[in-house]
């Protein structure tokens, strides 16, 4: 070995250790800096040995191609506003399992028309190399659909026909059984792109059945996927650096969406396959009275006399961009000695920790944000709870009613403080279609009109009041 | 579990190639044990920064750029356009989640304040 193999090498376990202390770092704010900072280390010196090791023919390619990437990633990171991160995610998401399938898709061509040795291309490589491909195709497409839907570009319902999940199924079938041809034949050049085909076509129609409300475990799923497409990529080069990093993004997206799932007390494969808000109109029934009109004097009124009060964000938030008028308002409201909380439920949003984002760029200091288990005992003692453009992660049916489809879902328990604002577009129900009976109940208080300019309105009001 | 066995002994009875049985061992210690690693490390990040922590993991597994520029400037004697010409678009893919995902990773955790 010459001297730049060994610098290669070393650069790599350097960038393995460094990227394993930078998520270690991210186990609390105030260290999350400095872990980051590291892993930006390790990875440009991962590039900087890689740049000087390989007996690179051509380095016009790679420095244009670094170039372009450079330039795209620096305006995505600069210039996409924060409630537009689960769409930048997804995208993003995208572009490391096409990244993994190019790779792949390369590798196999340069093994099938005589650019490297045939003989070389054995079962170990050809199924690390499925691998790669097929988690990487169906992630690509996958993703885009859910980019797509985030954005708005797709209709964010689920998309769903009779034997839809059958269809699915037999067509994930054939991907697999021809990945499993390929590891006994890997010089099957037809079925490789067939396989390809497949998976690509796959990825589609996996979220175009997914409801938004559930994107937050999509989007982790498909991190997950990502991850694991670029670890394979690790076994088809034997890269080390590689296997760890995509292994550390594959479990980091598991572990979301176990966590997810449990937020939402359903399974994984309930979320796929199981098209949820198309068959969910059929609960109305047990909710009474009607929806009680509050005018936004009065809430200002309730506001400014309170001891406490706690704000819960959802999607609709973001939707409103109404960040900054909540703090606003809950600057106004703790100059008056109003105690203000937050509480955040993990599936609020449209991706894990959406509305924690949101509110720490408004300025919310983060030991503000309560979780699920660390806020529901405090509404009890709170005066007024406003709710903010969220509806099923507040829907007490999930606890008191065993048939509706959310049943066991944890909820922040908002009717048991003393009073209820909820902030709402419309008269509409949320994102699963579900009719919501905190809106009927007695403490509850309906304030329609948009978020933003609604709070703008209470700001001035409490401000006279 | 029998099926695995076979698949598995099936696998590393493959002598040539350029992953040798003791390779693939190696490389399934590391992968297993990455995840083991993963999942302890993963799993103490609190959901105050899981956004952060999906772009962060993003621009780590953006790694895979170190394959995809091997690929893009051709190495060996022999080398296909075709494939330099999709290990370009595999480094313009990878770069951008790097440097997005770091920039982007360190622009939130900026925000995060304790006091205001």
């Amino acid at each position: 070995m010459n001297w730049e193999t060994y610098f290669a090498e070393f650069s790599y376990l350097l960038a393995s250790i460094l990227f394993i202390l930078g998520l270690k770092g991210l186990s609390h704010p105030e260290t999350a800096k400095r872990g980051m900072h590291l892993a930006e280390f390790g990875m440009t010196m991962a590039i900087i040995g890689t740049l000087l090791h390989f007996e690179i023919v051509s380095y016009t390619w790679i420095i244009v191609g670094l170039l372009v990437g450079g330039l795209l990633g620096l305006a995505m990171g600069v210039w996409v506003p924060m409630t537009a991160m689960p769409q930048r995610t997804a995208l993003s998401h995208a572009f490391g399992a096409f990244a993994a399938a190019l790779v792949g898709i390369a590798e196999y061509y340069s093994y099938t028309h005589g650019f490297k040795p045939i003989a070389d291309l054995g079962h170990v490589k050809m199924s690390a190399m499925g691998f790669e491909i097929m988690l990487g195709a169906l992630t690509t497409t996958g993703s885009l659909i859910a980019f797509g839907k985030l954005q708005g570009i797709v209709p964010g319902q689920p998309l769903v026909y009779r034997g839809q999940n059958i269809f699915n199924m037999t067509l994930l079938l054939a991907t697999v059984v021809l990945f499993i041809y390929l590891i006994f034949v890997p010089t099957a050049v037809i079925p490789f792109y067939v396989m390809l085909g497949l998976a690509f076509l796959f990825g589609v129609l996996l979220v175009m059945p997914i409801g938004s409300a559930d994107m937050p475990v999509v989007m982790s799923l498909l991190n997950s996927y990502a991850g694991l497409a670029s670890a394979a990529t690790g076994f088809v080069l034997g890269n080390n650096v590689l296997i760890i990093a995509g292994t550390l993004d594959g479990f980091s997206g598991f572990i979301l969406s176990i966590l997810m799932c449990r937020a939402m007390n359903r399974s994984i494969t309930n979320v796929l396959f199981g098209a949820f808000g198309s068959v969910s109109t059929a609960t109305v029934e047990g909710v009474q009275g009607e929806m009680r009109e509050v005018g936004l004097e009065d809430v200002a009124v309730q506001l400014a006399y309170a001891n406490k009060v706690i704000f819960v964000p959802g999607y609709g938030l973001a939707t409103a961009q109404a960040q900054h008028a909540v703090r606003e308002l809950a600057n106004v409201l703790e100059g008056r000695g109003v105690t203000v909380k937050y509480g955040i439920h993990p599936v609020a949003g449209r991706m894990p920790g959406h509305m924690n984002v949101l509110l720490a760029e408004a300025n919310v200091p983060y030991s503000q944000l309560y979780e699920l288990e660390q806020i529901n005992p405090e509404f009890p003692s709170t005066d007024v709870s406003v709710v903010i453009g969220a509806n099923d992660v507040v829907n007490p049916d999930a606890r008191d009613n065993p048939s509706s489809p959310i049943a066991g879902m944890p909820i922040l328990e908002v009717d048991h403080s003393k009073s209820v604002i909820v902030l709402k577009r419309g008269q509409g129900k949320g994102f699963s279609g579900l009719e919501n009976p905190l809106f009927f109940k007695p403490v509850t208080g309906m304030l329609y009109g948009d978020a933003k300019d609604t709070l703008t309105k209470l700001v001035n009001a409490v401000q006279h009041a | 579990m029998t099926i695995t066995t076979i698949m598995l002994s099936f696998l590393l009875a493959e002598g040539s190639g350029s992953m040798s049985p003791m390779a693939i061992i190696a490389a399934l210690y590391v992968f297993a044990l990455a995840a083991f690693l993963g999942y302890q490390v993963i799993s103490r990040v609190p959901p105050l920064l899981h956004t952060p922590l999906m772009s962060a993991t993003n621009a780590i597994s953006g790694i895979s750029l170190v394959g995809s520029i091997v690929i893009a400037g051709g190495t060996g004697p022999h080398h296909s356009k075709v494939a330099m010409i999709l290990g370009f678009i595999a480094v313009v893919c990878s770069t951008t989640n790097v440097v997005g995902g770091f920039v982007i990773t360190d622009r939130m955790l900026r925000m995060f304040k304790r006091k205001k």
